[in-house]
């Protein structure tokens, strides 16, 4: 099916010519136009009248949008594609599949004699990349980033600059050795070139390392380095392009050089933080509209990009500062549907982004203008390879010794293995100017068979020697509570610890930094009483109300959600002592429909009034105002369950029935880092009436197996006496191996849900009743 | 070299505190120039005074504790040694040093560190955190800024994932165990120290 609909895309796009982004398009249409025009006035005034047209054809009319939408739909039918094939993308990283079928198409439309679009750079920098790099920076973990910080700047400045020199220095001692071709390609040239590949690239990067799933460390590592070695290509690229046409550097050039660094870099930041800062502002006043929020976080940063870039400051880190600062304080602002869509918007603009990139790639290498030369090329390629190794280890040795967890060798061959090259430094490079640059084409060649190389061999080759050099993988952490709790406390503990040595360091800045942004920063960012809120209780929150959804949408009535406040129940349920195995079955089905109308009479209270759907007004989000008497109500259950227990009148019930899918849904909802419960529905002693609803047959049988085994362990607990053995403890334990693998099933579910950024849709969960 | 060789032999038993701590001699001088700095009066010992005189304690939120964790119970002062041997919790590990069997657990490993942290939790030393000193804690970090009610909830739920054996309150190992995804090195550590 797929095959059919590539090839009838395909067809439609060759059939229309190349599209508007190449360069000449505009030309050739304009010239076109008059000549019809004219043979149209010459003969039109002679003829009889023509009969009025009912269907006619005017295609150049939409020529550029339907072009542009027949790539986009093509980039995500690919997608589509390679996942319908897991074997293949389980071998083959995405971004070397789609080099592929960039290749194909390319070479397709050559083969009908048109000319294949090339990769222009001003579509590449202005529309493709902010949005990766946009969602790259809004879901920095900061908290890694800052621990590691001298490692990335150093990996990322000295690194780059090291390899720039390197490559660049001795490509043109090549070009001197070998002479005849070769001899008029500059120094500066050289240097040029050397510095445009020399930077990792955070497209290719990303691509890669989100497939395999590497440990936080290592990731953050070279995505980092990725991501801050723009500002010195920025610096390195302009500089040397300034001066091929003057032709010769001076001290001070250098020197002015350093300090046009210092200011691309910080100034870059700097413009990332405003606008990243007026965002959060405007994001305090949005409570009444609260459809357009996404937006504002989309234009201030897109907005910061632009800006930096028309001062020549890099974008990049601008829009990473942007993102990261504006997250912490627009997250406590806007609604939770805000932040779902923020996130899938990201998530879906980056995708598309990476995957026409990709083609694009693939497209502009059967297109673009090559110049191959053996020796140029192939140097290229080695030196890259050794001046990644050599920078690499080099670093390390120096930055161990200032490091707590050193790097091992294994984490050092994957940081040098992991240094792609990609998109960024093709643009760069085409972005040359022939006059100055005569070899350019040359330098073209050379760069797409690194970028090749790095993305082709290193890309599929990265993943099995991962596995063989068994690097620590990610942990699905689920950050619990006590963590939290913990880590905040042992920060505390440590400044503490630093003021008594009287040693200011990472912790007291830390420390101070904090303090400003509460006393200060978040009184004018955030809006009403969310400011006071401290982190732990927003995280706890965050906890509770999943575990509510959690609760609730396990099978609507089968067991009892924490937020009813069953007293009602509980009261009639307590007398019943001994038949309770025999009375189980019948009062499943009694109480079945009862508990089904307390809860919907209980949660329906904190849903708010459903509006008539307005363009300008969402319906509001109960969790957001209700949630409060669900915790509440929660702390009244478990309490009465104390009661109840010590009374040694329970209902247990083994442990949940297996997740539903709308579950794991569910625990998408929350944002990526994923915050959530450590198997905490097992351990938790609520009362759980397990019915006989469809939806858990196996629980049903335990429970038969629990009522024979209760009465029997039952008389031996009376005749311990009253003794507050919380039930869950024995019986639960029996039939944990049977659950076990239901445990299993959805952990692997979520898994592979959070290991990808994001399905095609999330239901409104809110807005459905909340039992089927 | 000469004025740090008369500092080292003022110390007493310097040679055992470097060799139980860890800590080199520069390290050594060091602490000890920082302790005589907070001992104002010269007595050769700290009183909780000296301590409570460092102004980022006073800010900190659990400043009282990490006193209170200096001072053994029933001392009232704290000589060099104690001093040092505390601090000395906060050394990065050496991942280096060849393990001897018969040597005892060195002051900065994991779990020593992970202990200190748990005393200063559990203010009645009966061995377990339970639900009031969670509470306490609680309050210090979060302050008026948080309901009772809610910070009830927190504690009832904190204690909730990490006790295993349903004692209500939560003892070492649960407390090791439910760190043990973090990296207790890299977040005791204290770079200075190393």
């Amino acid at each position: 099916m797929e095959l059919k609909m590539f090839i009838l895309v395909l067809g439609l796009l060759v059939g229309s010519g190349s599209p508007d982004i190449g360069p000449n398009q505009g030309k050739c249409s304009d010239s076109l136009d008059p000549g019809p025009q004219d043979q149209g006035n010459h003969t039109l005034t002679p003829q009889s009248k023509k009969n009025f047209p009912v269907l006619s054809f005017g295609y150049d009319h939409v020529r550029l949008p339907f072009e542009i939408s027949l790539w986009v739909l093509l980039a995500s039918l690919m997608k589509l594609g390679f996942h319908m094939m897991p074997r293949l993308s389980s071998i083959v990283p995405e971004s070397c599949l789609l080099i592929v079928v960039g290749l194909l198409v390319g070479g397709l439309m050559k083969l009908v004699a048109e000319v294949p679009p090339v990769l222009e750079s001003k579509i590449f920098f202005l529309y493709l990349l902010p949005p990766i790099i946009l969602d790259a920076g809004y879901f920095m973990p900061i908290r890694q980033f800052t621990e590691n910080l001298g490692t990335i700047l150093m990996f990322a400045v000295v690194g780059t600059l090291w390899n720039a020199f390197f490559v660049g220095g001795l490509l043109y001692g090549v070009c001197q050795f070998e002479g005849h071709r070769l001899v008029n390609v500059d120094l500066l040239s050289c240097l040029l070139f050397g510095s445009i590949i020399s930077a990792v690239d955070p497209v290719a990067v990303l691509a890669v390392f989100e497939e395999i799933h590497i440990n936080e460390l290592l990731h953050i590592l070279v995505f980092g380095e990725s991501l801050l070695n723009d500002a010195v290509t920025v610096v390195l690229y302009h500089l040397f392009e300034e001066f091929s046409s003057v032709g010769t550097i001076t001290v001070m050039d250098v020197f002015l050089g350093v300090v046009c660094f210092l200011v691309v870099s910080l100034g870059g930041i700097v413009v990332g933080a405003i606008y990243g800062l007026l965002a959060a502002f405007t994001s305090r006043f949005t409570s009444h509209t609260r459809v357009i929020e996404p937006l504002f976080v989309f234009v201030y940063s897109y907005m910061a990009y632009l800006s930096a870039e028309v001062f020549h400051l890099s974008g990049i880190m601008a829009l990473i500062a942007c993102g990261a600062v504006t997250r912490p304080y627009v997250e406590a602002n806007i609604s939770h549907k805000s932040h779902t869509t923020i996130k899938y918007f990201l998530k879906m603009w980056s995708s598309v982004s990476d995957t026409l990139i990709f083609i694009f790639l693939g497209v502009s290498t059967v297109a673009g203008p090559h110049e191959w030369n053996w020796i140029f090329v192939v140097a290229t390629l080695i030196l890259c390879l050794v001046a990644r190794v050599l920078g690499v280890v080099g670093l390390t040795f120096v930055i161990n010794k200032f490091r707590i967890v050193k790097l091992t060798s294994k984490d050092q061959f994957i940081i040098a293995y992991g240094g792609l090259r990609g998109a960024i430094a093709f643009s760069l490079v085409y972005l040359l100017n022939t006059d100055h640059f005569p070899k350019r084409n040359m330098f073209l060649t050379a760069i797409i068979t690194v970028i090749f190389f790095t993305v082709f061999v290193q890309g599929m080759t990265i993943r099995p020697l991962v596995d063989l050099l068994a690097v620590k993988k990610k942990q699905e952490t689920k950050r619990s509570i006590n963590e939290e709790i913990h880590t905040q406390f042992l920060d505390h503990l440590l400044t503490g610890i630093e003021g008594i040595c009287g040693h200011y360091g990472h912790h007291h800045w830390k420390d101070k930094l904090n303090r400003f942004n509460k006393k200060y920063v978040k009184k004018c960012l955030i809006a009403g009483e969310r400011s006071k809120e401290p982190q732990l209780i927003a995280f706890y929150h965050k906890m509770e109300m999943k575990q509510a959804i959690e609760l609730v949408e396990s099978g609507g009535g089968s067991k009892l959600p924490s937020a009813v406040p069953s007293t009602v129940s509980m009261q009639n349920i307590q007398p019943k002592k001994s038949p309770q195995d025999r009375a189980l079955p019948q009062l499943s089905k009694a109480r079945e429909d009862e508990i089904r109308k307390i809860l919907r009479t209980n949660l329906q209270k904190t849903r708010q009034r459903l509006r008539s759907y307005n363009r300008h007004t969402l319906i509001a989000d109960p969790y957001e105002d209700g949630w409060n008497e669900i915790l509440i109500k929660r702390k009244r259950m478990m309490e009465l369950e104390k009661k109840i227990s010590q009374m040694n009148n329970y209902l247990t019930v083994p442990a949940p029935a297996p997740d539903s899918p709308t579950i794991a849904r569910a625990r998408l909802a929350s944002d990526p880092q994923a915050w959530g419960l450590k198997s905490l529905t097992e351990s938790i002693p609520t009362i759980k009436v397990d019915l006989a609803s469809p939806q858990s047959p196996e629980s049903f049988n335990m429970v038969d197996e629990i009522g024979k085994k209760g009465s029997q362990s039952k008389a031996s607990e009376e005749e311990d006496g009253l003794t507050m053995k919380v039930p869950s403890m024995t019986k639960p334990r029996k039939d944990k191996t049977a659950n076990e693998d239901d445990d299993k099933e959805p952990q692997q579910r979520l898994m592979r849900c959070l290991s990808d950024p994001g399905p095609a849709g999330e239901e409104d969960e809110e807005d459905e009743p909340f039992l089927h | 070299m000469g004025s740090t060789n008369s500092t080292l032999l003022k110390i007493p038993n310097v040679e055992v505190l470097m060799q139980e701590t860890g800590f080199s001699p520069a390290h050594i001088i060091r602490l000890h120039d920082r302790f005589k700095a907070l001992d104002k009066e010269g007595r050769g010992h700290l009183c909780p005074q000296d301590f409570g005189a460092i102004k980022e304690l006073a800010m900190n939120p659990i400043g009282d504790r990490i006193i209170g964790a200096f001072f053994s119970p029933g001392k009232e002062t704290v000589d060099f040694d104690t001093f040092v041997k505390i601090l000395a919790h906060f050394r990065p590990v050496d991942k280096d040093r060849p393990k001897e069997l018969n040597s005892p657990e060195p002051i900065n490993s994991r779990s020593n560190k992970l202990r200190f942290a748990f005393q200063l939790y559990d203010q009645d030393k009966d061995g377990k955190i339970s639900r009031d000193e969670l509470l306490q804690v609680l309050r210090a970090m979060l302050g008026m800024q948080v309901t009772e009610e809610q910070l009830e909830s927190v504690a009832d739920r904190t204690i909730q994932e990490a006790d295993l054996d349903r004692d209500d309150a939560i003892s070492f190992e649960e407390f090791r165990k439910s760190l043990e995804k973090i990296n207790i090195d890299n977040l005791m550590s204290i770079r200075f120290l190393r």
